[in-house]
């Protein structure tokens, strides 16, 4: 058990660092350059902004620079913004996203563990199918495009709720609305076939021949069974909102990180970029490694040491 | 009282009932049935399932019209007619579909413009007619996916397979390669990429494919090597069949229900990421259209002319669905542990 958490870290070190690599290089690849309008600058204006930026000196020394600076939890400074520091900026970004991602994740869950649970209990009703039917929908339409069919029925139509601004706890119902159906559909989905799967074992029969009551098996031996393989699901729906939120904040105008990162990409302002895709990374990363850990705690006969 | 009762029942059965089993007969019984492959019982289980049934129907229609659809009319995806602009969707008989014409307050813009033509989907900024562009959209969308999900296919199964069927050192390092290449969140891979590649279809595939096939070579790999030791490969290779001849007539053929499982949910995913991309303004350049590039153009203008973005985002949802739907289908009616 230690020994694979230790395994697991190193492994949590090298991806990071191989991220790091890969983006940096990238980076350096990219056609164009990050100042705004490259062809008014003189030859000695861009000797000085690359003297300034460091792009003057050999892309190794850029390199180690650039991971030294990341040990020491320096991402560098943005192109567009002058003098501010990207970790400044994620700073300043991250507290809508974690928000409306937040918001998304619990109401999602709750929700689609409700309709799950219901739908397994009345295997092949009506409820049944529309539990099912919702789930599709959800698993299957692309979050930008319900968030937009949403924004326009209920901000723009019933104008209910605001349509894009960020204001008041009511401009954030509608973005992690949008965000949550994925996870609702997938969570519903999954602990629909654990639940069925729990119901067909012996020892659901054995509890019903020992006469305890329905409601008893249902709560104790079904649904806290079948609770447990939910937790995989959380790191893959933890990726799935994060990679939501960079449209979703687009559409609702949330002043949140994934907003600044397609912002940044638009132009080309590398620093953050290099930055926020890092901090994504490092994010999912140990949000899987601390899902993995958590089942093999919940669950003792998963041994994941062994597995590969 | 007990007794009596039992008496009873014994009385009720009596020994005509019992007759020796015909043994001949049964053994007939067994040789008669006709033993079914595993293709054919499959086939016959995703032919129950009615949404898997649905699913192919709808997507037939759909690629059918992508294919067709554009040239229906005279009009081209890219041609402009600056006369013609944003016109909403209007089809002769099909007024009460909301295809009458009207915009959102209701005026029927074709009477009030003088406009004889009628443009089934409606028109763009451009005067560009949306009938052509969603079906060109269609088309372009399940082409990037369906060559997107075949490279992943590709290159999976050479991986995975290379790495379980020589296993030893070789397998332990590109194990290692694939628990890195998991271990990065691939949206933000395939944006970077884009980056630096020139938008357009091809690096869109490209960037798809980078991470994309990580999975496929997982599934190939596992199939690998639960078929590796089973007795029938044993018997393959006493026999002296090559390795090449193991893997292309034993263990490919073994492992296709997952593949064509997995190749079946890599679609949509490749759909909803070129979407997303172009969503974001990385995707396809104008003129092109794809379902993404669509829906963006749609959502910008949504308030007044919502029609631009409903017949693309239905489109694409319908597509994800089917493709859904029909890919669950396959998983059931390829699991071996349904056959009975």
């Amino acid at each position: 058990m230690k020994k694979y958490i230790l395994k697991r870290i190193l492994l949590m070190i090298v991806t990071l660092f191989i991220v790091a690599s890969i983006t940096f290089f990238l980076m350096k690849i990219i056609p164009g350059t990050p100042y705004s309008n490259p062809e008014k600058l003189t030859e000695k204006q861009r000797i000085v902004l690359d003297a300034k930026y460091g792009f003057d000196k050999p892309l190794a020394i850029q390199y180690m620079k650039y991971l030294g600076g990341l040990l020491q939890g320096d991402l560098g400074y943005s192109f567009q913004f002058e003098g501010r520091t990207v970790i400044s900026m994620i700073k300043d970004r991250i507290g809508p996203s974690v928000m409306i991602g937040m918001q998304a994740m619990v109401f999602g869950t709750i929700i689609g563990l409700l309709l799950g649970i219901i739908s397994a209990l009345r295997h092949n009703t009506v409820v049944d199918y529309v539990a099912v039917t919702i789930a599709v929908l959800g698993m299957s339409i692309p979050s930008f495009v319900f968030a937009a069919l949403l924004q326009y029925v209920v901000g723009v139509k019933l104008q209910w709720l605001p349509v894009a601004l960020w204001e008041s706890y009511a401009s954030t119902i509608l973005p992690s609305f949008a965000l949550s159906v994925a996870v609702i559909a997938t969570v519903a989905r999954f602990i629909r076939s654990e639940m069925l799967e729990v119901l067909g074992q012996e020892y659901v029969v054995t509890a019903r021949a020992k006469g305890l009551k329905e409601s008893t098996i249902t709560v104790k031996h079904v649904i806290r069974n079948a609770l447990i393989p939910v937790v995989t699901m959380l790191g893959p729906l933890a990726v799935s909102i994060i990679t939501g939120t960079l449209v979703i904040e687009k559409i609702f105008g949330v002043p949140g990180l994934g907003e600044q990162f397609t912002l940044s990409i638009l132009v080309l302002d590398y620093s953050v970029i290099m930055g926020i895709t890092l901090f994504y990374s490092a994010l999912f990363i140990f949000i899987v490694f601390i899902v993995d850990v958590l089942y093999m705690f919940l669950d003792p006969r998963i041994d994941l040491s062994k597995e590969g | 009282m007990i007794k009596e009762h039992k008496e009873e029942t014994r009385q009720q059965i009596s020994d005509d009932l019992f007759t020796p089993l015909n043994r001949d007969q049964d053994a007939e019984r067994i040789d008669m049935s006709p033993p079914v492959s595993f293709w054919k019982e499959a086939m016959q289980r995703l032919m129950k399932n009615k949404g898997a049934v649905l699913s192919i129907i709808i997507l037939v229609m759909l690629s059918l019209l992508a294919l067709i659809g554009p040239s229906m009319n005279d009009h081209t995806y890219k041609a402009q007619n600056l006369a013609h602009t944003h016109l909403p969707p209007k089809i002769e008989g099909l007024e009460w579909l909301g295809f009458n014409g009207q915009d959102v307050k209701g005026n029927d813009v074709y009477e009030a413009r003088g406009i004889e033509e009628n443009y089934w989907f409606g028109t763009d900024e451009f005067g560009r007619d949306l009938w052509t562009r969603v079906w060109k959209g269609v088309q372009i969308s399940l082409f990037i996916a369906v060559v997107a999900a075949a490279l992943d296919l590709i290159i999976g199964i050479v991986y995975g397979g290379v790495s379980a069927f020589y296993g030893g050192r070789l397998d332990s390092v590109m194990q290692r390669i694939i628990e890195i290449l998991v271990g990065i969140p691939n949206l933000i891979i395939i944006i970077l990429f884009i980056l630096i590649l020139e938008p357009g279809v091809t690096s869109i595939i490209l960037a798809m494919v980078i991470t994309g096939w990580v999975g496929m070579a997982r599934v190939v790999r596992g199939q690998t090597l639960k078929l590796k030791g089973q007795d029938f490969i044993l018997a393959a290779k006493t026999l002296g069949a090559s390795n090449t001849r193991i893997i292309f007539k034993h263990l490919l053929p073994n492992s296709m229900g997952p593949i064509i499982v997995t190749v079946m949910f890599t679609i949509p995913t490749a759909i909803f990421f070129e979407a997303f991309l172009s969503f974001i303004g990385l995707g396809l350049q104008p003129p092109l259209a794809s379902l993404g590039v669509l829906i963006e153009d749609g959502y910008k203008t949504m308030r007044n002319f919502p029609y631009k973005l409903i017949y693309p985002a239905v489109i694409i949802s319908l597509v994800m669905i089917s493709f859904n739907l029909l890919a669950d289908g396959l998983r059931d009616a390829l699991d071996p542990k349904m056959r009975n």
